[in-house]
């Protein structure tokens, strides 16, 4: 069940040129977050920016209750919310959303993101080793400085390969380049999150191959909750209607986008 | 002997025929069908929900993105997306119901007998308390045209739907208009119980980058922050000039935003943009206005109705 509950900064530190992470002491939501869902979170007190703002849940440390974001300066509100202090509170809603679905025991799962699109995939890994999955990331990023989350995923047991855009690290291109050496069928399942682009040829490439696949969406949001009807989105699964990313999703069966040229070209987790 | 040590103010309030707890709404299209926001409270306690609007036959709205964040407000173009009367008689109403909300519906059509035919479907289902008029839509008989700036078509459209119904009807007026006191004695004449001041504002946004509006539907609807003072002033005029009840909204963030309101003039108000930050605005703000009541001797809400204006 999603609550309004206050939390803590515990810490707030710079991880890449326009990256952050932030840990937050907020047990009563900790205890609820699937991996996949999002916070709605409330950025300043004043009415200017005046909406929250949409975060996944980056990793959860369940018995102490603390949540992480990893989060992408673009704008106003994520800009004061890199200002936020030690100890500082924080007005958080949620769990919202429809989370990843979670693999069962001893699967064989590959994981792809892009940029900071990697966030929701970082707490979906450490719940699938805790199943005994094995888990592979793709990672794309700009440049290696941007690479930082890469340890993360190591320390769970994650194989982790990585593709960066200026060649600073890893292989040298589109992390979508390193799904040429992957076998399809050595995996039961995929999930990936990142720029719509990226998430495009993903997705067709797990759908060429038969694998099942779930990725996760953006949009726009006020209410966070299914009330406002702003946050739709065009999917071959809700036609003629629309989805509402808030509730419906954000996460998704790839069979159910259909990522059209358009949704290609809008901004999602880009570098 | 008494327990209670002080009596409490009363904040219950008659909307035009319509029965409040305490004087403070949500506001149509923020609020879902309600149960959107169950985990965050009992939504029982709220003074009114405003539900959905809602057209004869569903609607699937306008294509995405449908909202942008401006300076202190927000605008919205949804296009009115909902699934129809008989949805809303057969799956939401019967809900609502059941928890004991007060419910005040929401109409919207594109001709006179669109509004008509929702209010006729509407009559005889218990649980309904009154009738919201969404009269910021485009009559598309007279080209398009909106039907609350114009007086003729706003006193044949409420008209028309009193005619089908016994529930206290209150249009909601459109403030994309030079003489709002002229509308609301066009609604007045018309037959309405009460007037809702106001719908959002018409305005729009540009993507500098791709060279075109940021909205799929171009223009939308400002909401929030940025036009209170717009509404307060609106519902100030119409105050001053007529006697019938108001529900004031545009803005409402807090206490002192919603006292501001009732005492221009406004008998109760409504919360829209402000759920969005706070989901248990409404319960907030009617806390609020307590306190202030009991801070400043205040023992029924209605005295507070209008203070501001000239004595
Ligand atoms: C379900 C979900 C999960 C997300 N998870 C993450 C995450 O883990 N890390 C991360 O860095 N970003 C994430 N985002 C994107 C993040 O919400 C936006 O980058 C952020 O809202 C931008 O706010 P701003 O004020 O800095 O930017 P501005 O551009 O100034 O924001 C203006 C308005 O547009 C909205 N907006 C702008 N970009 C986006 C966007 N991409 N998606 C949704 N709304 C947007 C803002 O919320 C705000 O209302 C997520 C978005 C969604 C929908
Ligand atoms: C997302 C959104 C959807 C809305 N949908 C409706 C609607 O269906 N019918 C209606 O009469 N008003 C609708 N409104 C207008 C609100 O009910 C309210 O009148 C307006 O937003 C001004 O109040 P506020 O500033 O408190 O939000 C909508 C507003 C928003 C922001
Ligand atoms: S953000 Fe309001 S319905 Fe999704």
């Amino acid at each position: 069940m999603a609550a309004l509950e206050i939390g803590r900064v515990l810490d707030n530190r710079q991880v890449a040129r326009d990256k952050y992470v932030m840990d937050i002491a907020a047990p009563a939501t900790a205890r609820q977050c699937q991996p996949g869902q999002f916070l709605h979170i409330r950025i300043t007190d004043t009415y200017d920016p005046l909406l929250r703002r949409p975060l996944s849940v980056y990793d959860v440390l369940f018995d102490s209750g603390i949540i992480s974001l990893l989060y992408r300066v673009v704008g106003q509100g994520t800009s004061l919310l890199a200002k936020a202090a030690v100890d500082e509170a924080v007005d958080i809603m949620g769990p919202l959303g429809q989370g990843f679905t979670l693999p069962s025991e001893n699967e064989s799962i590959i994981l792809v993101g892009g940029g900071v699109g990697v966030a929701p995939l970082l707490y979906l890994a450490r719940l699938s080793r805790v199943r005994q999955c094995r888990v592979r990331l793709l990672l794309g990023a700009a440049g290696g400085a941007q690479l930082g989350a890469a340890s993360r995923f190591e320390k769970l047991g994650v194989e982790v390969k990585t593709a960066c855009l200026d060649g600073s690290a890893g292989y040298h291109g589109v992390v979508t380049d390193l799904l040429e050496h992957e076998d399809a069928g050595d995996y039961s399942r995929l999930y990936t999150c990142g720029p719509a682009p990226m998430m495009a040829v993903v997705s067709s490439w797990a759908q060429a191959h038969g694998l099942w696949g779930e990725l996760s969406l953006e949009e726009h949001m006020a209410c966070g909750v299914g009330a406002c009807l702003g946050c739709a989105c065009q999917l071959k699964a809700f036609e003629p209607g629309y989805a509402k990313v808030c509730t419906d999703g954000p996460v998704f069966n790839i069979q159910a986008v259909e990522l059209s040229p358009d949704q290609a070209r809008k901004e999602g987790h880009n570098e | 002997m008494n327990s209670r040590p002080m009596s409490y103010p009363d904040l219950s309030t008659d909307l035009g025929g319509i029965k409040m707890n305490n004087p403070v709404a949500v506001a149509s299209g923020t609020f879902g069908y309600g149960r959107e926001y169950e985990d965050y409270m009992d939504i029982a306690v709220i003074g009114a929900v405003i539900v959905k609007g809602t057209t004869l036959e569903p609607r699937v709205g306008n294509p995405p993105p449908r909202i942008i964040e401006t300076p202190a407000g927000m605008l919205n173009a949804i296009g009115l997306e909902n699934p129809g009367v008989d949805i809303f008689l057969s799956e939401h109403l019967p809900y609502l119901r059941d928890k004991g909300v007060t419910v005040i519906a929401n109409l919207a059509g594109n001709s006179i007998d669109d509004y008509a035919a929702v209010a006729a479907k509407l009559e005889g289902h218990a649980g309904i308390a009154g009738i919201e008029l969404n009269i910021s839509c485009p009559n598309v008989k007279k080209g398009g045209l909106q039907f609350g700036t114009d007086p003729v078509m706003v006193k044949q459209v409420v008209e028309a739907v009193k005619q089908e119904t016994f529930l206290p009807v209150m249009p909601k007026l459109s403030p994309n208009v030079t003489n709002i006191v002229e509308i609301a004695a066009a609604a007045r004449e018309g037959g309405a119980d009460a007037l809702s001041m106001i719908n959002t504002l018409m305005g729009m946004a540009i993507d500098i980058e791709q060279r075109r509006p940021v909205l799929g539907n171009v223009f939308g609807g400002l909401s929030g922050p940025a036009i209170k003072p717009v509404a307060l002033r609106m519902i100030y005029q119409v105050h001053r000039e007529m006697d019938i009840p108001i529900l004031g909204g545009g803005g409402i963030m807090n206490a002192r935003d919603a006292l501001e309101f009732i005492m221009a003039g406004a008998t109760a108000v409504s919360v829209g943009t402000g759920n969005f930050v706070n989901p248990r605005a409404a319960l907030d703000i009617a806390r609020g206005i307590q306190g202030f009541m009991q801070d400043n001797g205040v023992k029924q809400i209605s005295e507070l109705v209008g203070a501001a204006q000239p004595r």
